[in-house]
């Protein structure tokens, strides 16, 4: 008995020991590189990395360019269909200077992160893109420390779904909303849900209320908290308030997108924030008892003349900085921006574009009728926190306004804290 | 299990000192013994030295360096450099830079989930082993119908733990059926309690049958005369169940509790899944696991740390339960041998 | 606790002798209806959620959060999107990965570990308990450790996209669980079998190829199977080390998409569940006696 426990003892000691010895051989390389300057004008075969193909539009549009470009075939590498794990994926191959993700496509929220890391070729100089026909608030998103680092690929917005049998007029503002909530009492059903189970799409409905009440959750620079504000306290109190007295019902503290949906569609809500997808679903869905009887409108605001501040969905292209062929690569991000390309992601897999003057295309809009509404939504849209401490300020943001929601915090406790992760977060 | 193997060889060695060896084993045997030995083990502990060795290295190599912090003036990470043990207070005493760490960080939720963690392995652990023991009474009692149990409990073993945090997942959706079976308007995924519950509830589903099968085994090696002795001396069923069968399929129970607490410390897929850690103040199901995983988006080095604090943490609790394990299979035994059952 | 035991026995005596015939017929059929009702309850403890899997999977789409209790609105639609390639749903190729990946693992621990088993179980040497104890803390070693350095490492020698960056890592618990169930059903095995092989004039390891293997056929077949499930099952390594073309199962189905980006297909992903299930289930059915054999061949023999 003592012999054995010995045994394991000294194993894990000898085991502690090797992996200390090891442990202080081991030192990491480092150093800055001018990969940025490196093969700007080189040509030849690229890697385009994406997410998930959901709809089957971006092989085709790669196989219709690789036959005009023989010299320079694009390979498709799909990623999964998990944001997180897409990152990670492009995180880890940064890190290795894979010279073979050449055009990656990242999520807006990450722009920031991979631009400070270095990662990015910056659009400037013979990489300028010609930013004027497309939605100012895209680029943004794009756009880090006043460089331009990503080109605007595709956006989302939030729309309110509304009942029209119910409710004639959507509400323009926040207490329109509220008020119309009577009307939900009588027929039995929740009046208003958005997104607020602890993830991504707290944030977005937190940063939402707080935009729309005028407050911010970062100064302009993206760096400087600055969400312990009256205008802040305002917005996050919108939500608090209509959580608490059952506006907005208890089971939603559970939502994501799905369920905010599935509510909808069995008829159980009166409004919901929710992204353009569930458009077609609701009136095409053989469950949906809402088919004829939904309508979209833009965000209520703080008052009539200014709908709410959507916070902006969407995905960027940028150009690895150790892609070898950065010539092609910045050919295929133009290619990826061309009006024709923006119009084919719009019909074939209902992504927002991100050109401005495709809202008002009359065919696009007979197809997506969303659409005008959508520009709306996306031309008064804030974009969440360019910070390359993304996923330490949304953990920030998540975790307190879940808090407050809930009522175990106060409201004016939850941004003071929230204030004091996002400094820490940058710290 | 190796640890019963341990014990098994130990007991071994133990009878050849004390006794004289009751069997003779040919000098030609043991000679090539260690070396054969040796060559035989050889491959096992190269491919755990790659697989797993090399793995532990670089996470503690990577603990000691700073994570890339920011330029303020060119707005570009640079290298953090070393970090000396920086990255462990950080985690241990909570510390964000110069201040403690404020709510919505991941730095002021160590505790928090080590607490988590060590409520998930105690409860579920406790759960399973009194309806596992309850499962297999019941299974070593059948005579018709053991082919359909034995089938029925593999079930919830088999099906990947991946797919069961789905499948409970959509069972316990606001609408799901859960709530419409118990009448209830739960909300088991965002609740403090319900969300925990939820987690334990799918985690011993899953792996009760587990222990259960593990005692059964045990059950079925005592011999039906012991049981009939104890019928004749009147006991009755609480003290045959205490006094015969809990004492002899102690042996196996120990294994089978060891290798349960040491998976429970590490349970991710279940509340990675279910909650997403959420829950609560928003992070009432995040276990260690799944911190380390939201850490590696902020910092690699700062998560390796993590990620070794957690590993010393389970070797912590490995090695009191091997001693607390190994006292009592010794025990079982001594008494055994000696006939004061 | 003897005493007690003693002190019990002697007061029983008596009325335990007068009517142990008719205690024992009445605890007959009382005990077996409570077997019984024991029996129903694990029965549909166990499979009453795998039962909801399947009505789900058979179930439309818009009748997601449909709550009767028996099948309706019945389709094969789910078991199309699950394959629907044109959705980005890999499926079947992500069962042939599973496949390839649990096969391979299995093959490697289990030519591996027997060795090794054999040597801890029946060889008497220097560091044997070192090597227990390196096979045991490998065992409890947290998976969320290896995953960052071992895809720095991977994607440097560029093998993220190949098997082996799968097959490798999972050899990280299936060896140690070869190593420690084989190392049990060696012990088991009588002594004088080997003995008897070296008096015949075998070295010991002609003893173990002649004599142990065949007899330990059984135990590895057994073992082979355990490997084989719980690579199978894996899902925190694969998700981060698989690329869209070698993802094993359980990464494809936690990845399922609708058409939408936000689209959860849950009657989908439990199609999917179904499809991966049912063949695990059916092995179990047929060999339930060799995997119980196995998963308890460790616990026992303390």
């Amino acid at each position: 008995m003592i012999r054995r426990i010995r045994g394991f003892s000294v194993a894990m000691a000898s085991l502690g020991a090797g992996v200390l010895l090891i442990a202080m051989a081991g030192c990491s390389g480092g150093g800055g590189d001018d990969s940025a300057s490196q093969n700007t004008t080189s040509r030849g075969p690229i890697t385009y990395v994406q997410g998930k193909d959901n709809n089957n539009v971006i092989r085709p549009l790669i196989a219709q360019w690789n036959a005009s470009h023989p010299k320079e075939q694009v390979t498709f590498k799909e990623q999964s269909d998990q944001a997180d794990q897409q990152h990670d994926d492009l995180v880890q191959h940064f890190q290795a200077k894979d010279p073979h993700y050449d055009v990656v496509d990242v999520d807006v929220v990450w722009t920031a992160e991979f631009a400070a890391k270095g990662w990015l070729q910056p659009l400037t100089g013979d990489f300028a893109l010609d930013t004027s026909k497309l939605l100012p608030a895209t680029v943004k998103t794009g756009t880090y420390n006043g460089v331009l680092y990503a080109a605007p690929q595709s956006s989302d917005g939030g729309l309110l779904y509304y009942r029209k049998d119910l409710v004639p007029n959507p509400p323009k503002t926040w207490d329109e909303m509220l008020q119309d909530c009577s009307i939900a009492k009588s027929h039995n059903m929740g009046c208003y849900a958005g997104q607020y189970a602890k993830y991504e799409g707290l944030t977005v409905n937190t940063a939402e209320a707080i935009n729309t009440a005028g407050g911010e959750i970062v100064k302009s620079d993206g760096r400087t908290p600055d969400v312990d504000t009256p205008a802040a306290a305002k917005g996050l109190t919108m939500l608090v308030d209509a959580y608490k007295n059952g506006d907005i019902p208890q089971q939603a503290i559970t939502y994501q997108e799905e369920q905010g949906r599935q509510a909808f569609e069995a008829g159980q809500l009166l409004f919901m924030r929710n992204w353009p997808y569930v458009y077609s679903l609701a009136t095409t869905d053989a469950s949906s008892k809402v088919k004829t009887s939904m309508a979209i409108a833009p965000l209520p605001g703080l008052t009539a003349t200014t709908p709410g501040a959507s916070s902006l969905g969407g995905h960027n292209a940028a150009i690895s900085k150790y892609s070898a062929h950065k010539a092609t690569a910045l050919d295929f991000v133009k290619f990826l921006e061309s009006e024709d390309t923006q119009n084919t992601f719009a019909t074939k897999a209902s992504l927002a574009p991100v050109i401005a003057s495709l809202y008002d295309d009359p065919t696009l809009i007979q197809k997506l009728p969303y659409l005008p509404t959508l520009k709306t939504s996306i031309l008064n849209a804030v974009p969440r926190p360019v910070t390359p401490f993304y996923p330490a300020v949304t953990q920030a943001i998540e975790e307190n306004a879940y808090a407050a929601i809930k009522g175990d915090k106060t409201v004016d406790q939850a941004l003071k804290d929230m204030q004091a992760a996002i400094t820490a977060a940058g710290s | 299990m190796s640890v019963t193997s341990g014990v098994s060889a130990d007991d071994k060695a133990e009878q050849d000192k004390a006794a004289p060896p009751p069997r003779n084993r040919g000098s030609s045997l043991r000679k090539g013994e260690g070396k054969l030995g040796l060559y035989l083990i050889t491959p096992t502990i190269v491919l755990l030295a790659v697989v797993i060795g090399y793995p532990v290295v670089k996470a503690i190599v990577m603990s000691f360096q700073k994570d890339p912090g920011l330029d303020k003036a060119t707005g570009m990470f640079v290298s953090g450099g070393n970090a000396g043990f920086s990255n462990y207070t950080h985690w241990i005493l909570q510390r964000c830079g110069t201040v403690s760490c404020p709510p919505g960080t991941l730095g002021a939720e160590f505790w928090d989930s080590v607490g988590t963690t060590f409520f998930f392995t105690a409860t579920t652990v406790v759960i399973e082993v009194i309806l596992g023991m309850w499962m297999a009474l019941v299974m070593n009692r059948a005579f018709r119908g053991r082919g359909l149990l034995r089938a029925s409990v593999l079930v919830p073993w088999a099906i990947p733990t991946a797919i069961t945090a789905k499948l409970w997942y959509f069972i316990f959706a606001y609408d799901g059926i859960a709530n419409r079976v118990l009448h209830t308007h739960i909300l088991w995924t965002g609740d403090q309690w319900a969300s925990r519950f939820a987690i334990i509830i799918a985690d011993v589903w899953k792996t009760t049958p587990f222990i259960a099968l593990l005692i059964l085994a045990g059950l079925q090696v005592i011999p039906a005369d012991t049981y009939e002795a104890a019928v004749v001396d009147g006991a009755n069923a609480w003290q045959r169940f205490t006094q015969v069968t809990l004492p002899l399929v102690r042996p196996a129970l120990m294994v089978a509790i060891l290798f349960r607490v040491l998976d429970a410390l590490r349970i991710y897929d279940l509340p990675a899944i279910l909650t997403g850690g959420g829950g609560g103040t928003g992070h009432a199901t995040t276990t260690l696991s799944i911190l380390v995983v939201e850490q590696i988006r902020g910092g690699f080095n700062s998560a390796a740390a993590l990620s070794t604090l957690t590993f010393l943490l389970i070797f912590l609790v490995a090695f009191i339960f091997v001693r607390f394990l190994g006292a009592h299979v010794v025990q079982t035994q001594q008494r055994q041998q000696k006939g004061t059952i | 606790m003897a005493s007690t035991t003693a002190v019990g026995g002697r007061g029983g005596v008596a009325s335990a002798a007068e009517r142990p015939a008719i205690r024992r017929r009445r605890r007959f059929t009382f005990g077996s209806v409570r077997s019984y009702i024991g029996i129903a309850v694990i029965v549909i403890f166990c499979l009453a959620p795998f039962y909801w899997m399947v009505v789900t999977a058979f179930r439309q789409v818009g009748y997601t959060f449909d709550t009767t209790p028996w099948p309706t609105h019945v389709t094969l639609d789910n078991f199309r999107t699950a394959f629907s390639t044109s959705l980005g749903n890999h499926f079947g190729r992500a069962l042939v990965n599973s496949a390839i990946i649990g096969v391979s693992t299995t093959i490697l621990a289990v030519a591996v570990g027997c060795f090794a088993a054999y040597a801890i179980a029946r060889l008497d040497f220097r560091g044997k308990y070192l090597v227990l104890g390196v096979v045991l803390g490998a065992s409890m070693f947290p998976g969320v450790a290896l995953l960052t350095p071992l895809f720095q490492l991977f994607t440097s020698i560029h093998w993220i996209g190949g098997y082996q960056a799968l097959i490798i890592p999972d050899i990280s618990f299936a060896l140690p669980l070869t190593v420690y169930t084989l190392t049990a059903f060696f012990a088991e095995m009588p002594w004088e079998l080997e003995e008897a092989a070296v008096v015949d004039g075998c070295t010991p390891g002609q003893a173990f190829r002649k004599v142990i293997l065949p007899l330990a056929a059984p135990g590895l077949f057994t073992t082979a199977i355990l490997a084989f499930i719980s690579s199978w099952n894996e899902f925190l390594l694969a998700s981060e080390l698989s690329s869209d073309k070698t993802q094993p199962v359980t990464v494809a189905i936690a990845q399922f998409t609708g058409s939408q980006p936000h689209q959860e297909p849950y009657t989908a992903v439990m199609a999917a569940g179904t499809i991966v299930t049912v063949p695990l289930v059916a092995m179990v059915l047929l060999l339930q006696r060799r995997i119980v054999a196995g998963l308890t061949a460790g616990g026992v023999k303390g």
